[in-house]
């Protein structure tokens, strides 16, 4: 028997049944065992409880039983009636529920007890649906376990030859080991997520042909994340994809000159003379701001996609716009001024910009080539290529998170011009001398300076902080046991990209939303002002009609005039077109 | 985040790239417990990590019975060098060293009395000490928001934040920029306008925050603008406390995609707005809070499935670092700021 102690009741109150089942509440008269005689006294003894006035405690037997039977009876057949809405009963519906509680033996049942009764009736209703098989859900996490097995699996026909051929050199990064440099500074996702997207790695080198790889790092965005790998190709074997961007630009002009010759058979309305400022041309893949190539993929698994090189025009607007991406590559860039691409152009101009701000290395590791000769057509004479330093000696941490000297810019920045290398964009091609024949030259070459950044390999002292926050915060990784400390910089200026170095080892990262910090809230840029009307001058000043008394009036004076120069037989030209041009 | 679950719970909340190194998790896997001892709190949530400039601010949070309650907020910095401890006046008083300790310049190894910042090793509210907090009448009150900060070098001591006041955050909301890591640094009003410098200081007092208020007012506004648990974790007893809900198994996957299925953990706000049609749907035990889904601007969550899918990782956008994670169908849900504590102000252009 499962008799709880109610305290809180006076003892000394006898209760009087008033309903017609007796009631065994226990704990209610714990004192009448002394008045009663001698009867069961603690509440482990058998018996204890069932002791009530006028019976004795070892009366089992209920007196009157014919009529305890019936209102027993009654009461049983009452529970057990069926509920016209769910087809329960609550005879059931208890059993069960007691059940459930003394198999389980939850802690303060009495405080859960509803929710118990919810669950029970929710139990119920579930079993009654087994005749009908549900059909197996596949759920979605299922189809995302099955790509990330996928992963794991060998391609087929590998036979032992691959295996040697990897263990070589192979462009495939430890992606492991930049994970756990970074994870001593807290940085970084979780370990599964690294080794799915080392994998991922390992499959997007597998298919290309390429050189170096890199994990470049990754973009937040609001419906899926891009994962991003930084690409060097091989020489010569990149893919050709230029051709397809010239063939659109001669359609065009083929274009133009169609309508100009329609247009030239009735009165010409006059041509504009705005002339568009000139597009920069974007710089050539391998160098400048295209110098990598970058893939992205949604998640580890899925297929990588080669982003296309940016232009300059991309970085431009890009700088004036501060966008949140979606996760999908060929989604619209709206904004204002309008970006000429789509998502997968932005996010290219971003990690351009992103690259050429924090990708940076530790003083030595990478010096200029020593060939002077090989440099190609550049007016501003910097350089930019570099190669590993051989003599490379690192510094201790101490010194590397004591001074920012210590590090250097490897990634070259990007102009206000959008390209790496300064062009000049009104020198004369093969293409632009036909064009230049018929109008004048404008004025402004001459004033278009020619934009000179930082060079190569600067170090990071130089650069400047926003307001009093300086460029980069230092700090090793742990202060407890220095002697195996990372030197951790992160980025004040881009927040999200972190860098270490240790010993010989360093590596850059980005684990971000894409976008440049800010103390000052983003000011969108405003549309430009309204044109000038066509400017005001005597020719088209409206006047007032003339009214039909001035018209004859001036009809007669003309003719009278007629008259007079007729007989002077000197010919005048009068301007008959004032006339017109008041009608208008 | 709940404390006792800290490790997996950053595993699952590492999508956004931040996280905490290993030492740190071990140190506050200690430490977090060892407050929960000190202050008697019922949990603890390790809030998560405000960096500043030249250090960061590791938060966590301890609640009382009533879940619902102001919160304790409890701080501590860890940072490369820590700064030097100032007085209101500007005067260096000391900095710490190496080794953690507190070091005065000009007076004995120890605390430095007469600093009109108190004592770092006590926390501002209870001059008794940490083991009788509970038990100060004025701790009571401001269990609710105590931030313990810890100030040395290890990041093993903790301080009680103060409580927030209305007034701080007016002043916080003023400032812009990062935090600058250490938390006697005082903030000067240069951009204020002459009329709000007076609306604000009519007692005429100087024009000067310190990060700590700013750091607690940005912390209670975090809180109550981007603090979300799932729908069904917490009931409300017919008393009016909050307390967990022990029979929340968890969201179904279809409901943990919606926004619908998240609340606000803080006052409601819209609730009373509700038709008479909506609210005879709620159930008053577990709809108490505001959902998600009418916050402005629209779109200021994102929702997504991580891990293959397991995982429902809603991230803010309003203040950005702000992760919340929730594996359907268990009971595993909690939500960690790692970031620099400034709003995105720019959200409208931005979406």
């Amino acid at each position: 028997m499962y008799q709880s102690s109610a305290l809180g009741l006076d003892p000394y109150q006898t209760q009087e049944p008033e309903s017609a089942y007796q009631t065994y509440a226990a704990g209610q008269d714990p004192y009448q065992a002394y008045q009663h005689g001698h009867g069961p006294y603690q509440p482990h003894e058998p018996g204890y409880g069932l002791y009530q006035p006028g019976y004795s405690p070892y009366d089992d037997q209920i007196p009157d039983p014919k009529s305890r039977m019936l209102a027993i009876q009654n009461a049983k057949a009452y529970l057990l009636k069926s509920s016209t809405t769910s087809g329960l009963n609550l005879y059931d519906h208890l059993a069960n529920m007691l059940t459930k509680i003394l198999d389980e033996q939850p802690a303060n049942a009495v405080d859960i007890i509803e929710n118990i009764s919810k669950d029970v009736k929710w139990a119920q209703f579930q079993k009654k649906m087994d005749t009908l098989r549900d059909e197996h859900e596949i759920l979605p996490t299922f189809e995302a376990a099955e790509k990330h097995k996928a992963l794991f699996l060998r391609a087929n026909g590998e036979g032992d030859e691959e295996l040697e051929e990897e263990i070589g050199e192979t462009p495939l990064p430890n992606v492991m080991e930049t994970a756990f440099y970074f994870e001593q500074a807290g940085i970084g996702l979780s370990k599964d997520e690294f080794y799915h997207i080392f994998l991922a790695l390992k499959k997007l080198i597998s298919v290309q042909p390429i050189q170096t790889c890199r994990f470049w790092g990754k973009i937040l965005g609001l419906e899926m994340n891009y994962i991003i790998a930084e690409v060097q190709y091989h020489e010569g074997e990149e893919e050709e994809e230029t051709e397809e961007e010239e063939v659109i630009e001669e359609g065009g002009k083929g274009m133009g000159e169609v309508e100009d010759e329609d247009e030239k058979k009735e009165d010409e309305p006059p041509k504009s003379t705005y002339k568009p400022p000139p597009v920069i041309p974007k710089e050539e893949n391998g160098t400048g701001a295209n110098k990598y190539v970058y893939f992205v993929c949604n998640e580890p698994g899925k297929p990588w996609v080669k982003l296309p090189p940016v232009t300059p025009a991309q970085i431009v607007c890009a700088r004036k716009i501060k966008k949140f991406f979606t996760g999908r590559l060929d989604a619209p860039v709206v904004s204002f001024p309008p970006f000429p691409g789509n998502e997968a152009n932005y996010l290219r101009a971003q990690i351009a910009r992103i690259s050429a701000g924090t990708q940076i290395s530790p003083i030595g590791f990478y010096q200029f080539a020593e060939e002077e000769g090989d440099e190609e057509e550049e007016e501003g004479g910097g350089r930019d290529t570099y190669e590993e330093n051989p003599d490379f000696q690192p510094l201790s941490v101490a010194e590397m998170v004591g001074s920012l000297s210590a590090w250097v810019h490897h990634g070259q920045s990007i102009l206000n011009q959008g390209r790496c290398v300064w062009l000049n964009p009104f020198q004369k091609s093969e293409e632009e001398e036909e064009e230049d024949e018929e109008e004048e030259k404008a004025e402004e070459p001459n004033e278009l300076q020619q934009e000179i950044g930082p060079p190569l390999l600067t170090p990071l002292s130089e650069d400047e902080g926003i307001q009093n926050i300086p460029a980069w915060t230092a700090e090793a990784s742990t202060n407890l046991i220095p002697q195996y400390a990372v030197a951790i910089l992160q980025s004040n200026r881009w927040p999200g990209a972190y860098a270490f170095a240790s010993g010989r080892k360093f590596d850059n990262i980005y684990f971000g939303w894409g976008h440049k910090y800010s103390p000052e809230n983003h000011i969108p840029a405003l549309p430009p002002p309204v044109q000038a009307e066509y400017p005001s001058g005597p020719e088209i000043a409206e006047t007032r009609d003339p009214t039909l008394e001035e018209e004859l009036a001036f009809k007669a004076a003309r003719e009278e005039a007629l008259a007079a120069a007729e007989e002077e037989e000197d010919e005048e030209d009068v301007d008959e077109d004032e006339e017109d041009e008041d009608d208008d | 985040m709940e404390a006792a679950s800290l490790p997996a719970a950053l595993e699952l909340a590492a999508g956004g790239g931040a996280g905490l190194s290993p030492e740190k998790r071990a140190v506050l896997g200690a430490s977090l417990l060892l407050l929960q001892r000190d202050y008697r709190f019922e949990r603890v949530w390790f809030w998560g990590c405000i960096r500043g400039v030249r250090g960061a601010y590791y938060i966590a949070e301890g609640l009382g019975p009533d879940r619902a309650a102001p919160r304790s907020r409890l701080y501590r910095c860890g940072g490369p060098a820590s700064p030097p401890l100032r007085a209101a006046d500007g005067t260096c008083l000391g900095r710490w060293d190496r080794g953690g300790r507190f070091r005065g310049w000009g007076e004995k190894r120890g605390r430095s009395e007469g600093a009109a910042q108190l004592s770092w090793r006590e926390p501002r509210c209870a001059p008794e000490g940490p083991g009788k907090a509970a038990s100060s009448p004025v701790l009571q009150r401001a269990r609710a928001c105590v931030v313990l900060v810890a100030g040395s070098l290890n990041c093993v001591e903790w301080s009680l934040l103060p409580p927030v006041t209305e007034e701080m955050v007016a002043q916080a909301e003023q400032l812009k920029g990062r935090f600058q890591g250490d938390p006697s640094f005082e903030y000067e009003y240069t951009e204020i306008n002459a009329e709000d410098a007076e609306r604000l200081f009519e007692d005429g007092k100087e024009p000067m925050i310190k990060e700590e208020s700013r750091l607690v007012a940005t912390i209670e506004q975090i809180d109550k603008a981007v603090g979300i648990i799932p729908r069904g974790a917490f009931v409300k007893t017919p008393l009016g406390s909050v307390r967990e809900n022990r029979n929340f198994e968890g969201l179904s996957l279809t409901e943990a995609k919606k926004l619908s299925s998240y609340f606000h953990f803080t006052e409601p706000v819209n609730l009373k707005n509700k038709t008479l049609l909506e609210k005879a749907d709620l159930d008053p035990s577990t709809d108490f809070l505001d959902s998600l889904e009418h916050d402005i601007p629209q779109g200021s969550w994102t929702v997504q499935l991580e891990k293959g899918g397991t995982v429902v990782v809603l991230r803010s956008l309003l203040w950005l670092g702000l992760t919340f994670y929730h594996v359907p169908m268990t009971k595993q849900y909690g939500y960690v700021y790692f970031g620099t504590g400034e709003k995105n102000l720019d959200l409208p252009f931005m979406l």
